[in-house]
């Protein structure tokens, strides 16, 4: 039991348990609130797997900037009371917990079957998989079109969201 | 080191708590963040086969996959505000005028 074992079962049990809470509360702010546990416990999860920028980006990607546009969106909208939104259990949902329920005993299945295995030989460049430089030099050459189309993504979504939330709707 | 397949387990959890999500939840902005749980878990994976074969290209592909949850967060909460002005409610049952 090392400290890296300690580390996994503790932000898992962390990141599984606050998942369960943001689907599972009425109000849609503390399921916003819990969604951001969620995200600092995979940063950690990441860091435990040595991606360091990973977990950096997701702190300040997710954490940092989706979370306070969904925040201000549920503020703005005034969402607090959750009341009119029915949560009696109705056959639709008592069928869609069961699928999903079946297909995570498949993945289970699968995993505990046939998963990949565990190689050792990786630990040693794991160390330095992760790091700013070595993400950057990939993205900077290998991916350099990806990440130029990235931009392209963005302004999309810039202009698609400012025009669907125009005042004027035609 | 913790063995690879105990994170694909935890990632398969907890992508499956956000298809529950999804399924269930009829609040619009609650089932957004069922998305972005699972687009979450998807990323725990793809770093978890990145560390286990000892390449880079899965961790790039994370980064790619986070701008687009970006925008797409952007581009679904403006739907979300606007849907708000035209029906009053967040409520995807009341949200069927595509339903048949």
């Amino acid at each position: 039991m090392t400290l890296g074992h300690i580390m996994f079962y503790v932000l898992g049990a962390g990141g599984v348990a606050s998942a369960l809470l943001v689907v599972t509360r009425r109000n849609p702010i503390i399921s916003a609130l819990y969604l951001i546990v969620n995200f600092f416990c995979l940063a950690g999860l990441y860091l435990t797997l040595n991606a360091q920028f990973i977990a950096v980006i997701q702190i300040i990607v997710y954490a940092g900037a989706i979370m306070v546009l969904f925040l201000f969106v549920i503020m703005l909208l005034n969402l607090g009371d959750d009341r009119k939104l029915s949560d009696a259990i109705t056959v639709r949902k008592v069928v869609g917990a069961g699928l999903t329920l079946g297909l995570f005993m498949e993945v289970l299945y699968i995993l505990l079957t046939a998963g990949p295995a565990d190689s050792e030989r990786a630990e040693a460049a794991g160390i330095a998989l992760g790091t700013v430089e070595a993400i950057g030099a990939q993205l900077f050459t290998t991916f350099l079109f990806p990440f130029e189309v990235t931009s392209l993504i963005l302004t999309a979504a810039i202009v698609g969201a400012v025009v669907m939330a125009k005042k004027k709707l035609d | 080191m913790v063995p690879i397949p105990y994170y694909l387990v935890l990632s398969a959890a907890m992508f499956m708590i956000g298809a529950v999500g999804v399924l269930t939840r009829r609040n619009a902005i609650i089932v957004f963040m069922s998305i972005e749980l699972m687009l979450n878990s998807v990323n725990l994976t793809l770093v978890a086969f990145s560390v286990a074969t000892g390449t880079i290209t899965g961790q790039v592909l994370v980064f790619f996959v986070m701008t687009v949850a970006a925008a797409e967060a952007a581009v679904g909460l403006a739907i979300i505000i606007a849907l708000y002005r035209r029906k009053q409610t967040v409520n995807l049952d009341e949200i069927n005028i595509l339903k048949w």
